[in-house]
């Protein structure tokens, strides 16, 4: 679940991102990476999470407007094409960054110790506290992101913007100062995203790179342009996720012996999630709730 | 008369609430040019969607050479012989002017999935193709790039690929719109031309052309038709009169 | 003005001179291979992108599937290169066929994201397969037997008969895209909607192009295979498919032999670079963004500008 909930917060910023300015980011996962990054550099320089998690946000903000203006707004006005190439070389770029500046190897990051051990269920069934946290967080901010997106003015220019860019534009609203809006936020949700899943995942280069592929598979199933679509589609990925990597080995033991039931267990898991998106686009090829008009 | 070539009986197709198309029915015969004449929105693109099978109608049918289309997709119906223009030009811009027109040759002679041999090389594509541009005009610029023609010279093209495909019925919405008055003349001097070979359903504002060519006339205003008959007869209309002209009845 | 076959012919011709000319090392060699290799599944991706419209980022699927299908062949004792390479052809195209018959119905941005996924998915198959090696991939004792002799084992030989499929893939591509079948899928990628309006379905148009790059990149898998003697599920990793769309648009979109010269300027550039710096990544990755944002037109469209 809170797998989900992470992949959401990825999502919506991407999902807005393509919505208002029909700009593919395949670089949005770098930002999470980054944010999963500095929130490890933080907490072992300040000894705390909270700190790490203060400072880190707006960072992985700049990081991102740096981004943004150094290589996507010259990518707006061209096909998807060069949009795809373009950002995929960021991510090659800042892989290996990452990799220069913080090695190889993994990093560990503490879960914060207000929130360690964990919440029993029922006997002999607990929940790690951490993870129930980042469940609540992340629907605090999906429930606070839906609030600004359906019930504020710039939330209605935002859905507007997803839904007929152009128009948006020829009533005179500075597309561009909205785009680089919501272009932050989406930095800075996957920063946020980034921060809240180095305790529990552990932090390497190109851990961008899987969720940015999941992020997409969710907009694609969710619908481009919509945060419901894409709220739906992320539980739903999460879930198959979760499910398919618990039952899938399982599953397989049936006819293997348990040791490549384990490895062909996961990676049938992986799959199922693409299974999924076939199956549900082989149905409405524009996803679940599409947005754009025509 | 014989039988009609295009038959729409009872159409009808809302956007939300605008009602765009009600109850709209009438025919083009053989070798007839029926003009439809209306206001800005009155929905004659959405009729000629609708016609052609880019929009699906909520109600009603269309019966084109004696056979139910209304549900066949917008090549199927191609294929039976029916050719539109596009009000906004849409020819491809990377292609030659010939090689436009040779793909329409091409859609009704022989099957495209050929692999090898050079289309361009296909002497019976290029000869029909260039009969097409020959009767619109524009044999002398068969190499140049569709995308480096004025606007004027598009809309013969439009033309001249309706013609490639050899139709049976043209569906033309607005051939004359943007060009200049030189460029109008030559278009009506084509359209007459064209006349008696094939029925056409013509769309059209320039009121002079329509009256010039059309063997009938309908008019819609809001969706509807309000009267259907030869130029004289809808000059003489008072109902026309009055949504034209704002007459008292 | 260059001659219009002046650049394909100096292309083709360097390759061909290239052992000749003191790159018959073990090294080099191998590394040419791999080179015209990824060249022949560029050609099939450049008729794709530049010829139909369709940007697949999921193209290493068909590679890694002909690669697989000489890896399982080979575990049940099947080395025989009459029966391997159509196999490994068959299978990619088949599967393009499939994915393609749900890909091809969406458009734009979903194709491209449906695509990626359908190659995840085959990357995850493959690291599924744990009889296969799973993660760590499958080593190749010997290759594929040509005439029930070990002809594909000898450098120079495996060097030309690549070249000679290459030259046959570009020369194939070019034909196709200039025949009636190709004429209709330059249409589609103008506009659909007039293509409809003149009679064709793009559906069955499209998917056949989709089909047809898939079985050429099964024909340049099942190659790797035998010119790395290892398959891994890395080869379908979705970076391999974006390195090979970066070959297309490297060497240039509008020609197919731009896609020859971009999987050899990419190759050698990798090479050159990897030994300078390990982080040769940092170099490559913002020249990929520069080549994205300003060499319209490629490398091609550089040469094409001097002569
Ligand atoms: N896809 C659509 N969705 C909603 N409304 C539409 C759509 N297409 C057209 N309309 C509306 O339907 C009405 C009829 O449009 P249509 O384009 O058919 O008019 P027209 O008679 O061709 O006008 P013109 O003379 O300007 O070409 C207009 O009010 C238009 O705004
Ligand atoms: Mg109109």
């Amino acid at each position: 679940m809170q797998f989900g909930v992470l992949l959401f917060l990825v999502a919506a910023g991407l999902t807005l991102v393509f919505g208002v300015m029909d700009f593919i980011n395949l670089a949005h996962g770098v930002q999470y990476m980054l944010g999963a990054y500095l929130g490890a550099s933080f907490a072992a320089a300040t000894g705390s999470f909270w700190w790490a998690l203060l400072l880190a946000l707006p960072v992985a903000l700049l990081a991102g407007l740096l981004l943004e203006w150094l290589v996507f707004r010259h990518l707006y006005a061209r096909d998807h094409l060069a949009q795809v190439l373009a950002t995929f070389g960021v991510i090659l770029s800042l892989n290996q960054l990452v990799r220069m500046v913080w090695g190889s190897a993994p990093l560990q990051v503490p879960v914060p110790a207000l929130l360690e051990g964990g919440i029993q269920l029922m006997p002999g069934l607990t929940w790690p506290t951490y993870r129930a946290a980042i469940l609540l967080a992340g629907l605090a901010t999906a429930g606070l992101l839906w609030l600004v997106v359906e019930r504020t003015r710039v939330g209605a220019l935002v859905r507007a913007g997803a839904s007929n860019a152009p128009m948006v534009a020829a009533l005179g609203v500075d597309i561009h100062r909205l785009f680089m809006l919501v272009f932050g936020c989406g930095a800075m949700l996957a920063g946020f995203a980034g921060v809240m899943a180095a305790p529990i995942l552990s932090v390497e280069p190109g851990m961008g790179d899987t969720v940015l592929i999941l992020a997409f598979v969710v907009i694609v199933i969710g619908g481009i342009g919509s945060v419901r679509g894409a709220f739906i589609a992320a539980l739903l990925v999460g879930l198959i996720e979760t499910l398919g990597r618990s039952l899938m080995p399982d599953l397989m033991r049936l006819f293997l012996a348990p040791s490549p039931a384990r490895q062909t267990g996961a990676a049938l898991a992986s799959m199922l999630v693409y299974v999924a998106m076939a199956g549900i686009l082989a149905w409405r090829p524009r996803g679940l709730f599409p947005v754009r008009a025509g | 008369m014989g039988e009609p070539l295009l038959e729409l009986r009872g159409l009808t197709k809302a956007f939300g609430a605008l009602k765009v198309t009600q109850d709209v029915s009438l025919t083009v015969l053989p070798g007839e040019i029926h003009a439809v004449i209306g206001p800005n929105g009155a929905g004659k693109t959405t009729l000629v969607h609708q016609v052609s099978g880019t929009l699906g109608p909520d109600a009603g049918s269309i019966h084109f050479a004696g056979r139910d289309v209304t549900r066949l997709p917008l090549a199927r119906r191609a294929r039976l012989g029916l050719a539109r223009s596009f009000q906004i030009t849409a020819v491809l811009p990377g292609f030659s002017v010939l090689e436009n027109a040779a793909l329409a040759v091409q859609a009704r002679s022989g099957s495209s999935f050929r692999f090898w041999r050079a289309a361009a090389t296909e002497a019976a594509l290029n000869d029909t193709a260039l009969d097409a541009l020959a009767r619109v005009g524009l044999q002398d610029r068969a190499t140049t790039l569709a995308g480096d023609l004025s606007h004027g010279e598009r809309r013969q093209l439009e033309l001249a690929i309706a013609l490639a495909m050899q139709p049976r019925l043209l569906l033309l919405d607005e051939p004359l719109a943007g060009a200049g008055p030189e460029e109008t003349e030559r278009l009506v001097g084509i359209l007459a031309g064209l006349k008696a070979r094939y029925g056409i359903l013509l769309v059209e504002h320039d009121m002079a052309a329509v009256f010039a060519l059309a063997d009938r006339i309908s008019v819609l205003v809001y969706g509807q038709v309000i009267a259907t008959g030869t130029p004289g007869e809808i000059r003489a209309n008072a109902e026309v009169r009055a949504a034209y002209l704002g007459e008292d009845h | 003005m260059l001659h219009r076959y002046a650049v394909p012919l100096a292309i083709f011709g360097a390759l061909a001179l290239a052992p000749l000319l003191g790159f018959g090392a073990g090294h080099s060699l191998s590394l040419l291979a791999r080179a015209m290799i990824l060249g022949l599944g560029a050609v099939g991706l450049s008729v794709l992108v530049g010829g139909a419209g369709l940007v697949s980022l999921g193209h290493a699927a068909s590679f890694g599937i002909g690669a697989y299908a000489v890896v399982m062949l080979d575990a049940a004792g099947q080395t025989n290169a009459g029966v391997v390479f159509p196999v490994a052809v068959l299978a990619a195209a088949v599967f393009a066929l499939l994915t393609g018959a749900v890909a091809i119905r969406t458009a734009g941005v979903n194709f491209i994201m449906i695509t990626l996924a359908f190659g995840q998915m085959a990357f995850f198959t493959a690291a599924s397969l744990s009889a296969y090696g799973g993660d760590d991939g499958y080593t190749l004792y010997a290759r594929t037997r040509l005439f029930g002799t070990r002809l594909l084992e000898n450098r120079w030989f495996f060097h030309y008969l690549l070249l000679a499929l290459l030259v046959l893939a570009w020369v194939a591509g070019r034909r196709l895209l200039a025949s009636r079948f190709g004429r209709v899928l330059r249409a589609i990628r103008e506009n659909p909607l007039r293509v409809q309006a003149l009679g064709f379905s793009p559906y069955p148009y499209q998917l056949l192009a989709y089909t047809l790059a898939g079985a050429l990149g099964g024909l340049a898998g099942a190659l790797l295979a035998n010119a790395t003697e290892f398959v891994a599920p890395s080869f379908i990793a979705w970076q391999r498919s974006g390195d090979l769309l970066f070959m297309v648009i490297l060497g240039g979109l509008g020609q197919l032999h731009g896609a020859v010269l971009g999987a050899l300027a990419f190759v050698l550039l990798e090479e050159y670079l990897a030994e300078l710096t390990p982080h040769w990544r940092l170099i490559f990755g913002p020249l990929l963004v520069l080549v994205a944002l300003y060499l319209k037109g490629g490398l091609l469209g550089l040469v094409q500008r001097r002569g």
